[in-house]
């Protein structure tokens, strides 16, 4: 079912995306290249800014992973829509 | 094991329901240079891979259940609030009488999934150069797909989706040059 939520949850989401690139293509470039220590170190900061990101969102809606990646909140909401298709 | 995330890789937006467009993108999905396809080949390679680029194959083919969602998604936008009439004027009314609006895994024309797609040689140049040769045609796909689409929105995810199969191209490229200078340094051992 599509679902609307309010403006501020696109971007954030679209921050976290955006993050998530960086991190995807240095750890692909890290799994080729693993002495790059300037990559290294630029993996590690945007792993920690991921870090935030994913906490100010799920402190808001809901948690983004499961098996214990997230807090759960009460009930249990971490079948609660929208899915990233629906949105 | 795997840990789901609640977020698209690249957000998928779509301007208006076009079941023709969906049409086309199912080739990215069931078909032979598909993400599919793409998952299942590395991670099924990666158990007999020299161990120096096993983690490559790993993220790479992870990457590639992101982007199938990506194409899900498409497909499910493109066909959610579509007639029967709208799905057989679009041509696929042949999907519908089989599944109603339900995803499957088959090609543009039709043709459900094989296994056969994938390869597994067992020889880890051999199998490099399948996965390149992969994501080259995958590559090539995704152009045709963009020269059959009108949607900009859509447009835009498929560039993003394009864009990556040239990044994993060229990091299994420079995957056979590792193996290929550990390969030179036994022989001068």
């Amino acid at each position: 079912m599509q679902q609307t939520l309010p403006e501020e949850f696109y971007q954030w989401m679209e921050e976290l995306q955006a993050v998530d690139f960086v991190l995807v293509e240095l750890t692909l470039y890290l799994d080729t290249h693993p002495q790059d220590q300037t990559a290294i170190q630029q993996f590690n900061q945007f792993a920690q800014q991921r870090k935030h990101i994913k906490k100010a969102i799920e402190s808001k809606y809901g948690p983004l992973q499961q098996y214990g990646n997230s807090y759960s909140g009460m009930p249990w909401n971490w079948s609660d829509g929208p899915w990233p298709w629906q949105l | 094991m795997w840990v789901y995330e609640k977020k698209l890789q690249y957000p998928v937006k779509v301007t208006s329901c076009n079941p023709t467009l969906a049409k086309y993108l199912i080739e990215q999905y069931g078909g032979s240079d598909g993400e599919l396809a793409a998952a299942l080949r590395y991670l099924n390679q990666r158990y007999t891979i020299p161990d120096k680029v096993i983690g490559l194959l790993t993220d790479i083919g992870t990457e590639e259940f992101a982007h199938l969602e990506m194409i899900a998604t498409m497909i499910y936008k493109l066909t959610k609030d579509a007639t029967p009439e709208q799905l057989k004027e679009a041509g696929i009314a042949d999907h519908y009488v089989n599944h109603d609006s339900a995803l499957f895994y088959h090609n543009a024309a039709g043709v459900p999934f094989t296994a056969s797609y994938i390869a597994a040689k067992g020889d880890p140049i051999a199998d490099l150069y399948e996965d390149i040769a992969a994501e080259e045609k995958a590559r090539a796909t995704y152009q045709w797909i963009i020269n059959m689409s009108d949607d900009p929105d859509l447009n835009d995810s498929l560039r993003f989706l394009r864009e990556r199969e040239i990044i994993h191209s060229q990091r299994f490229r420079e995957a056979v040059e590792i193996l290929k200078e550990e390969r030179d340094r036994k022989i001068f051992f």
